[in-house]
């Protein structure tokens, strides 16, 4: 796709199928001849993980599709009868909730490397705005799936979030009474929420296509964040990344097997055992994991329709994140001060989600009555998810802009084979020549 | 101070306009150990055939367990199992606990309701015809369905255990109404019903259900040890169980799993070395 086609057709079969539709043609340019910068670290086999997770939810999703009945009386019974009745239902169900999780782990790591490296800055920011869509798309399937068991949590996580966007105005309660299909969440909103399950993850599958075709052209960013100068900086895809990202895929495998074999419930929440019962409100209403910092932020403004605005627009920054950041110099390994602005940026995101997953008036440090502060005690979970939100903000909104025009980066390599050369312990010499050619 | 929190909460979140919510408290669930603990750990098939028998005799005189059948009791890990009925539907010690017990049926020829013995493909029947009927026998609250008990709570079995283990007679101050019972392993907020000093609430709460069991009330097959402790050891088990028939397959599939992938993942890194091993980068 991006123009260096090295395929040549072998067979007469081949040729006649390449002039008419050149399918073998776009697989070898775009997982074998692909040449990729060489100095790829382990932070970037999260893109095949991810490609594996969502086959992954895809294949489990479909099989689970045909036990499951989106009805509000017996759902909740259905999930439990994949379980004990369906064969290695019990697996397929639990690869496939814990599978979420473990699609959410990967797409963050996926995300944090990207900041680091400065990926998402020109020329990839289609690139980059294409992942955002993704992960935007993700969100909502994950929502739409957690409502299906119809458990406690499901359905009252499912009242909280279609409220949400009933604070929003003119259209809000529209939007809402279109969600609910009625007019409270009940039998009509879990089947629109069944096909909407269905249908995202084809469409994730489309953008996931735009994605890597947005990646071939431009190709990767590597770790020094210097653009690819020569064929010394590269090597076809297969065989080495194919196996890098295989041993690295197997390893997340490792990880994920741990949770649906040996923890299958840890990520979940126990009173999603609990059928839905509309009458009885869950003492703590929370997220799973992976969406709790947004939930965090949300809970920090006291005004609900700006809490709503905030959580989007905790997002919706990310779209407009290559035109925030002004610095010249892609990787954060050049840029130490601004290096630090970023551990601590995942800091914030992390006690945004401690903070998601506690009640906001609950202590920050145990046993220390600290003073009231506006409209709360300061030791409240509450403040620290408003200082965390803060700095969310500031760091893409001031931070970024700023740094970029006023930081002294580091001097950059010359090509990504500069600094490799210069390592003490590289390779004998010349044996970057053509890496590709060897096998 | 919590309520004002929670009340914040609700503004923030715009939950629903739902029950006033409280703050709960409860004693921590006692640090008990199980068979079935750890990527090893089995049922002690014994041990759920007592559970089975503390469900049978006490707990499902007011509680369902809709999701189990009695072939359930003779698959492959269950209580019952036995290798040589691999159809548990064969298995003449489920048959007979079935057998034992009596369920509601059609009449295919007249369509009148009858009641007939059990056979394992039934499911374990209700002991209440629907929840108002549940509700009037139990000075109006619903005894839960017990299938998936031990996942719905913190805590699993050991939250069991410690509950049916740990009523206590009311400490001095504390006055419940009539039909409720202290347990402090019961999540709750006893301020309103506490007349001593507001900084020592006690912990735990007021449940509808009376201390279900009594040392000696249910006799073993096997002579085991009887005390209140050993029953609600038994039945925490079965339950348990119960919540997940399938956890010994689980593990068994697991171990498999996880020596495939190990083993296939050393391979792929020495491919990646050989592959990679005139490249410098």
């Amino acid at each position: 796709m991006s123009g260096h086609s090295t395929y040549e057709p072998k067979t007469g079969l081949e040729r006649w199928l390449d002039s008419r539709l050149p399918i073998i043609r776009f697989a070898n340019d775009t997982i074998v001849t692909f040449p990729t910068p060489k100095n790829l670290n382990y932070w970037w086999t999260f893109g095949g993980v991810l490609s594996l997770m969502l086959g992954l939810q895809i294949v489990t999703g479909i099989i689970l599709a045909m036990h499951y009945v989106p009805h509000v009386d017996y759902a909740f019974n259905s999930i439990q009868r994949i379980k004990r009745d369906v064969n290695y239902g019990w697996l397929i169900q639990g690869m496939h909730a814990n599978g979420a999780s473990m699609f959410f782990l990967a797409v963050y790591i996926h995300m944090f490397r990207n900041l680091y490296y400065g990926s998402y800055k020109a020329p990839r920011e289609v690139l980059w705005i294409l992942g955002c869509v993704i992960y935007l798309l993700m969100m909502a399937t994950a929502f739409f799936g957690y409502v299906l068991p119809w458990g406690q949590m499901s359905f009252h996580g499912a009242v909280v979030i279609t409220n949400l966007i009933g604070a929003l105005p003119i259209i809000g309660p529209s939007i809402t009474t279109w969600l609910w299909g009625g007019f409270a969440v009940d039998d009509p909103t879990l089947n629109r929420f069944f096909s909407l399950h269905y249908l995202l993850p084809f469409m994730i599958a489309g953008v996931v296509a735009l994605h890597v075709w947005a990646l071939h052209v431009p190709g990767n960013n590597n770790p020094t964040g210097v653009n690819v100068k020569s064929k010394e900086d590269t090597v076809p895809f297969h065989p080495y990344y194919t196996v890098k990202d295989g041993f690295a895929i197997s390893v997340f495998l490792i990880m994920y097997a741990v949770f649906v074999f040996y923890l299958p419930d840890a990520l979940g929440d126990a009173a999603n055992y609990i059928q839905a019962n509309p009458l009885q409100t869950p003492q703590h209403i929370v997220p799973e994991w992976y969406l709790l910092p947004f939930y965090a932020i949300l809970r920090a403004v006291p005004n609900k329709l700006m809490g709503v605005l905030l959580m989007f627009g905790a997002i919706g920054t990310l779209f407009v994140l290559p035109w925030l950041d002004t610095s010249k110099v892609r990787s954060m390994r050049y840029r130490p001060t601004m290096r630090l602005y970023y551990f601590i940026f995942i800091l914030a995101c992390l006690v945004l989600g401690y903070c998601g997953a506690h009640a906001p008036d609950d202590m920050v440090i145990p046993g220390v009555a600290g003073p009231q502060f506006l409209d709360a005690n300061l030791n409240s979970i509450v403040w620290l998810s408003r200082i965390a939100a803060l700095f969310y903000f500031v760091y893409f909104w001031v931070i970024t802009p700023l740094m970029g025009l006023t930081e002294t980066p580091l001097p950059e390599p010359e090509s990504i084979s500069t600094p490799v050369l210069s390592h003490p312990a590289s390779a004998p010499a010349g044996a970057t020549a053509s890496p590709e050619k060897r096998g | 101070m919590l309520r004002k929190g929670f009340a914040f909460a609700a503004l923030g979140l715009a939950l629903l306009a739902g029950p006033a919510l409280a703050a709960t408290t409860n004693e921590e669930p006692s640090n008990v150990h199980w068979s079935f603990e750890g990527p090893f750990g089995k049922f002690d098939k014994e041990q759920l055939q007592r559970g089975y028998k503390v469900y049978r005799e006490v707990c499902s005189a007011c509680h369902s367990m809709n999701l189990m059948y009695f072939r359930n009791l003779g698959q492959k890990g269950g209580p019952f199992y036995d290798p040589k009925y691999p159809n548990p539907n064969n298995n003449p010690v489920v048959k007979s606990l079935a057998h034992d017990i009596t369920v509601k049926d059609i009449d295919t020829d007249t369509g009148d309701v009858i009641s007939r013995p059990a056979i394992p493909a039934d499911k374990f029947p209700a002991p209440f015809a629907n929840e108002y009927a549940a509700r009037a026998s139990n000075g109006g609250s619903l005894p839960p369905d017990l299938s998936v008990m031990a996942k719905a709570r913190e805590g699993g079995p050991a939250y069991i255990y410690s509950l049916l283990s740990g009523f206590k007679a009311p400490p001095a101050g504390l006055t419940l109404q009539a039909g409720k019972y202290y347990d402090p392993y019961f999540a709750g907020d006893l301020t309103g019903s506490w007349h001593g000093a507001a900084s020592k609430v006690p912990e735990g709460g007021a449940i509808s259900m009376p201390p279900p069991l009594t040392d000696g009330k249910v006799t073993f097959d096997d002579g085991h040890a009887n005390r209140i402790k050993d029953e609600a050891y038994d039945v925490s088990a079965f339950l348990a169980w119960a919540a997940e028939p399938k956890m010994e397959e689980r593990k068994a599939f697991g171990l498999g799993a996880m020596i495939y992938l190990l083993i296939f993942s050393g391979l792929l890194y020495a491919s990646y070395k050989k592959i990679w091993k005139n490249v410098a980068h």
